[in-house]
């Protein structure tokens, strides 16, 4: 395969200032959700973006056109296991957003939205890191299957298998919500 | 996803929706990356115009040039030998066969330059 040409630094830096602008929200958004409050958050995004920064060029190169946001999550993550190996202490899910959340529901709804909201944020921070961490990426990320799987340097159907758990699992801690009873609980397991 | 209780994936929604970062964190980020592309830059300039100014630093380059010349001369020679061969008896084909050899070696020259 024939290389690919090499890229002026001033290329370079226009690229990665695109990559930070789209994506900035997005490890934000992960960290938050990793170390619970906004002051390591912000610790963490720039120390993220920092590290990409100094292996863009070769990301680039090594990514052969496939979207890099995985590989950002995946730097957060590291920098996030190594924030909490040095402070020997683990994460917490911020519980004070169940208030912003569910502002904007009715006075009825508030008292038991608050609460369910309440329980599965309870329930999401009894999970296991990986499965924690798998479904912040789909849920407050948006990020498919696949974008998981790199980010957290696990197969596709590994990925798959581990959000299905993770889902079954937050089912039985927080209790199926009256809504869903029916047929989408029994669901079997995906093949790995 | 279809596996997911419609009502939990709501929640999860909810619970897990995305965070948008403090303004200033994005203004301080991109100073720091500003200052870093600049500060790389002109420490690669100062150290370059340093470099050449320490005698120390010009064995590599002139060692290079010693080398690549040796080895470009060699090459050229052995061409000529190579295709005058064949026609040894001609004295004319002997020296366009140096001739081409001489321009093999400055289009390499020029590659290696360019």
């Amino acid at each position: 395969m024939a290389d690919q040409p090499q890229k002026s630094k001033a290329q370079l830096d226009a690229e990665f200032s695109e990559l930070y602008r789209a994506h900035l929200r997005d490890v934000y958004s992960y960290a938050y959700y990793r170390v619970g409050n906004h002051h390591d958050a912000e610790d963490l995004t720039e120390q993220t973006f920092l590290q990409a920064y100094r292996h863009f060029d070769r990301a680039q190169r090594e990514s052969h056109g496939r979207p890099l946001r995985p590989w950002l999550i995946r730097i957060a993550h590291n920098l996030a296991a190594n924030l909490y190996r040095d402070r020997s202490r683990k994460p917490s899910l911020p519980i004070d957003d169940t208030t912003e959340l569910a502002a904007a529901h009715t006075t009825e709804e508030l008292v038991e939205g608050r609460d369910e909201l309440g329980r599965v944020l309870d329930g999401v921070q009894q999970l296991p890191d990986d499965r924690r961490e798998a479904l912040i990426m789909r849920f407050a990320l948006g990020m498919d299957n696949r974008e998981i799987a790199r980010a957290m340097g696990r197969s596709d159907g590994a990925t798959k298998v581990l959000i299905h758990r993770a889902i079954k699992q937050l089912e039985q801690l927080v209790g199926a919500p009256q809504a869903d009873t029916g047929e989408t609980t029994d669901a079997g397991e995906p093949d790995e | 996803m279809s596996e997911m209780a419609p009502g939990l994936e709501g929640l999860l929604h909810k619970v897990l929706s995305p965070v948008e970062p403090p303004a200033d964190l994005g203004q301080r980020l991109e100073s720091t990356l500003m200052s870093l592309t600049e500060s790389a830059a002109e420490e690669l300039e100062a150290w370059e115009l340093s470099a050449m100014r320490d005698p120390r630093n010009w064995v590599r380059p002139a060692a290079a040039v010693v080398v690549g010349s040796s080895a470009g001369v060699a090459l050229v020679l052995l061409r000529a030998r190579q295709r005058a061969r064949p026609a040894g008896r001609d004295p004319l084909g002997a020296r366009s066969a140096a001739e081409r050899a001489v321009g093999d070696m400055r289009d390499r020259t020029r590659r290696l330059l360019g």
